[in-house]
């Protein structure tokens, strides 16, 4: 398999506040992220992945372990602009990520960073608005958007750095459902284009896009597997304060009343499927 | 109230004056605010007046709109209006116990406030017509020879930059954040003036805390996008002077030869 | 106690060249003892409307009855609307600002002129009223408190107010499924409790269909249409103009009747929908 990111042992602490204890976020974590796979995190407040995610690309280094992003150590002082190009990440908060005061600009601003020719930036900017369908905001002040269009202006400031690898930190926690349905379609498209994608989120209907499913509790993986595999263990998402896609709840509701439902349906579709082979 | 000011505001248009290279309307406007401290006379302010008018006009940005943004400073306006026509002795026009207007007085205090206003909209008539971003990259390549001696040029710059981007989104959440507490049965606008500062209190703190959790994620968002400070860094909008940049250096020059000439007849 | 909202009307910027018609003739009614559920896009004219249930914007005509008293009067003072209607913002936890958890719930009180004496004992109810121990988060500093508590404590300074309308405007934004869970299970519980209408605001369909008596539904400043759960999504038409949802579960037993599955129409919760897909399963096979 050819993985664009490997984690050994990873261990994150940090001092909290006037504790003298530091608070251990993630503990002896091993993980290897398959490329151009599309990886769903899934975990309550605090169960470590977002602190995951800013280890990704350097953001927040290793107490303990090592973590390879395409190769480079993200440790390595050198390497970590090679890090951070390789792996970009959308944040939850659309207003607090946008730099400028004008759409292209701001996708401009992480190519410029990089050193890029203006006459590529050009082409960059105008080709990362055109993916995103905000190729007529170009010269709107970011303020004045929805909170789904500046996410994608923030995912399109991503994209012209051309990353191989998107990590996506809650980037619909704070969206309404009109804004959440844009940002996963275009993060479907960016998966199909061939971007390795990683997607953290509170929301299981949109894990259930994933190829791969892992849920973290207390720092550690709980659960990792195809989102059927990982699905199936209802009780023991349940257990960790967790909700199940809708599919899955009716699936159990429904072998509850002695229908036979198969463990692997979580998707409206695949429910629909099995309900009308009865006729 | 807050939806008024319009000084640092960008209208966005497409006349010469946007299209002018921002270096050029830096200069122009520092130079126009310099001919205001010079000028020692009426004819002056006439003639810089005829010239911003020009230029308004060629602009394209509505009168009206200009003049509003003359509103927020109406008060630092008549105060120094008053205080410079009572304060200034000279030949007595009018006196009523230790007030006194004078005609010295008067002549000041009106030819401060035509510098004063003068000055807001020149100054105003640089952001209105240049898109802020420019303005930023403006300043920090007109600074980047004073590098040398230690000017942080592209961090000035970037601190612009981010305090346009921020500005509109904490008037929001001042915004916000004073509906919030209205309806916890905060009481603004009434009251002494300790209490009505004190009010603030539940104002401030929140906008505080918002500022400070803003100013967190932006910096950790920009470091992910690769933000190194200005080292090695590429621009999207190169700046290169045009004919039409030349043409305003020109003009630029006749101004200042006929300002310095009136000076020197009058 | 009820609510009537009669014709109102509201106009951003008026006479200007940005002129928006923000509330275009609203009106509904909400009594004793009811949840309102109020559902439309972002930019549909909802917070402008819960802004003028609260006082804090003037409608340009139209009349707002809350009990015997029509708020939209001039004589009427804030301190009095503010005493009958708590409005929570949109992330709530966003206007904590004093020292202590227990300061911070009693600035609403303390702006209602109340004694020190009556002031403790709401700041304490509320506290408990919202699922947090007293003792414990009393003399905590509110920024050092979790996401779900924070918003409690935020919703505890309305709710210490005594409002006898208490409006929360999406209450769960942005929260884990648990904080979520739990916020809601909050809300239900100061309802029950107090026994005053709540109007909740929400993006969430299958929160507003379990919870809610009620639902009003705003598209573009207007009333599409209001009733019970069961009588607004099965208005399946009218919703998808506006580009609105059906809750999940009822998405999804639509979708099977589509397909000829002989099952209610406007199923709302799943239990319900479990029952009647296996009694139809089970039909089948025999």
């Amino acid at each position: 398999m050819d993985n664009i990111i490997t984690i050994e042992n990873l261990t994150f602490e940090y001092m909290r506040g006037e504790e003298s204890q530091p608070v251990r976020a993630i503990s002896n974590l091993n993980l290897e992220i398959e490329r151009g796979s599309f990886t769903a995190i899934i975990g309550k407040n605090g169960s470590g992945k977002s602190t995951l995610a800013k280890n990704l690309n350097g953001l927040l280094l290793p107490t303990e372990g090592v973590i390879y992003v395409d190769g480079y150590d993200t440790r390595d002082d050198s390497s970590i602009w090679n890090v951070r190009q390789t792996a970009g990440m959308v944040f939850q908060n659309p207003d607090n990520q946008l730099v400028s005061a004008i759409v292209e600009d701001d996708v401009a601003f992480g190519p410029e960073n990089l050193g890029i020719d203006p006459v590529e930036i050009r082409r960059r900017v105008d080709k990362a608005l055109e993916d995103v369908n905000m190729g007529q905001f170009k010269k709107k002040a970011p303020h004045l958007l929805s909170g789904g269009q500046k996410q994608r202006i923030a995912i399109a400031g991503v994209v012209a750095m051309k990353p191989k690898c998107i990590i996506f930190d809650e980037p619909t926690a704070m969206l309404d459902p009109k804004g959440r349905a844009e940002i996963m379609s275009i993060i479907d498209e960016l998966h199909a284009e061939g971007i390795t994608v990683i997607l953290i989120t509170h929301f299981m209907d949109e894990a259930v896009r994933a190829d791969r499913v892992i849920i973290m509790h207390e720092g550690k993986i709980l659960l990792d597997g195809t989102p059927q595999q990982v699905f199936e263990q209802e009780e023991l998402i349940r257990s960790v304060n967790l909700d199940v896609p809708l599919m899955v709840e009716m699936g159990a509701k429904l072998r509850r009343a002695g229908i036979d439902v198969p463990a692997d349906i979580i998707t409206e579709e695949e429910m629909v499927e099995f309900i009308c082979q009865y006729e | 109230m807050i939806r008024d000011i319009t000084i640092g505001q960008y209208f966005p248009g497409n006349s010469v004056i946007h299209r002018l290279d921002p270096r050029v309307k830096i200069i122009a406007t520092l130079l126009f605010i310099i001919e205001l401290f010079i000028v020692d006379n009426f004819l002056g302010f006439a003639v810089a007046g005829v010239c911003l008018g020009i230029v308004i006009a060629v602009s394209g940005v509505p009168l009206g709109y200009i003049v509003r943004g003359l509103k927020p400073i109406i008060i630092i306006l008549l105060f120094t209006f008053t205080l410079n026509m009572f304060m200034i002795d000279g030949h007595i026009l009018w006196q009523w116990g230790f007030l006194k207007i004078t005609t010295e007085g008067l002549r000041t205090a009106v030819f401060m406030a035509i510098r004063l206003i003068l000055l807001i909209i020149g100054s105003s008539m640089l952001t209105l017509c240049t898109r802020p971003l420019s303005l930023t990259d403006g300043i920090e390549r007109l600074l980047s020879p004073f590098k040398i001696i230690g000017v942080p040029a592209h961090e000035i710059a970037m601190m612009m930059t981010i305090a346009l981007r921020f500005i509109p989104t904490l008037l929001e959440e001042t915004d916000k954040i004073m509906k919030a507490q209205q309806a916890r049965g905060a009481d603004f606008e009434t009251g002494s003036l300790i209490h009505r500062a004190k009010s603030l209190i539940p104002i401030l703190v929140p906008l505080f805390v918002s500022a400070f959790r803003i100013a967190q994620d932006l910096a950790m968002a920009m470091e992910a996008r690769c933000y190194r400070g200005g080292e090695q860094r590429t621009r999207m909008h190169e700046m290169k002077l045009k004919g039409r940049d030349y043409v305003a250096f020109l003009l630029l020059a006749l101004f200042l030869a006929v300002i310095i000439i009136e000076s020197i007849l009058f | 106690m009820s609510i009537r909202v009669e014709n109102l009307v509201h106009i951003y910027d008026k006479g200007m060249p940005t002129e928006q018609l923000a509330l275009d003739n609203i009106s509904f009614t909400a009594d004793d003892g009811q949840m309102i559920g109020i559902i439309g896009h972002t930019g549909s004219g909802k917070s402008t409307l819960l802004q003028h249930l609260n006082g804090l914007l003037k409608p340009e005509s139209g009349r707002i009855i809350i009990g015997d008293t029509d708020i939209t009067q001039p004589g009427v003072s804030m301190v009095q609307i503010r005493k009958k209607i708590g409005l929570v913002f949109q992330y709530p936890e966003y206007q904590l600002f004093e020292e202590t958890a227990a300061k911070d719930v009693a600035f609403g009180p303390k702006n209602l002129g109340l004694s020190e004496e009556e002031i403790n004992e709401r700041v304490r109810e509320a506290i408990e009223l919202v699922g947090l121990d007293y003792e414990e988060i009393k003399d905590r500093s509110p920024f050092e408190l979790s996401g779900g508590q924070k918003r409690r404590v935020a919703i505890a300074g309305v709710v210490a107010m005594r409002p006898e309308v208490l409006i929360l405007d999406e209450p769960t934004a942005g929260l884990d499924p648990k904080a979520h869970r739990d916020v809601l299970t909050m809300v239900e519980e100061v309802h029950r409790r107090t026994g005053n209408i709540t109007i909740l605001v929400s993006h969430n369909m299958a929160d507003i269909a379990r919870l809610c008596d009620k639902v009003v539904v705003i598209d573009s400043g207007k009333l599409v249409t209001a009733g019970t759960p069961y009588e607004v999504f099965s208005k399946k038409e009218e919703l998808r103009n506006v580009g609105l949802e059906l809750p999940p579960v009822t998405q999804f037993t639509e979708t099977l009747r589509e397909k000829g599955i002989d099952i209610e129409d406007t199923i709302l919760d799943t239990d319900k929908a479990a029952q009647q897909i296996a009694a139809y399963l089970q039909r089948k096979a025999k």
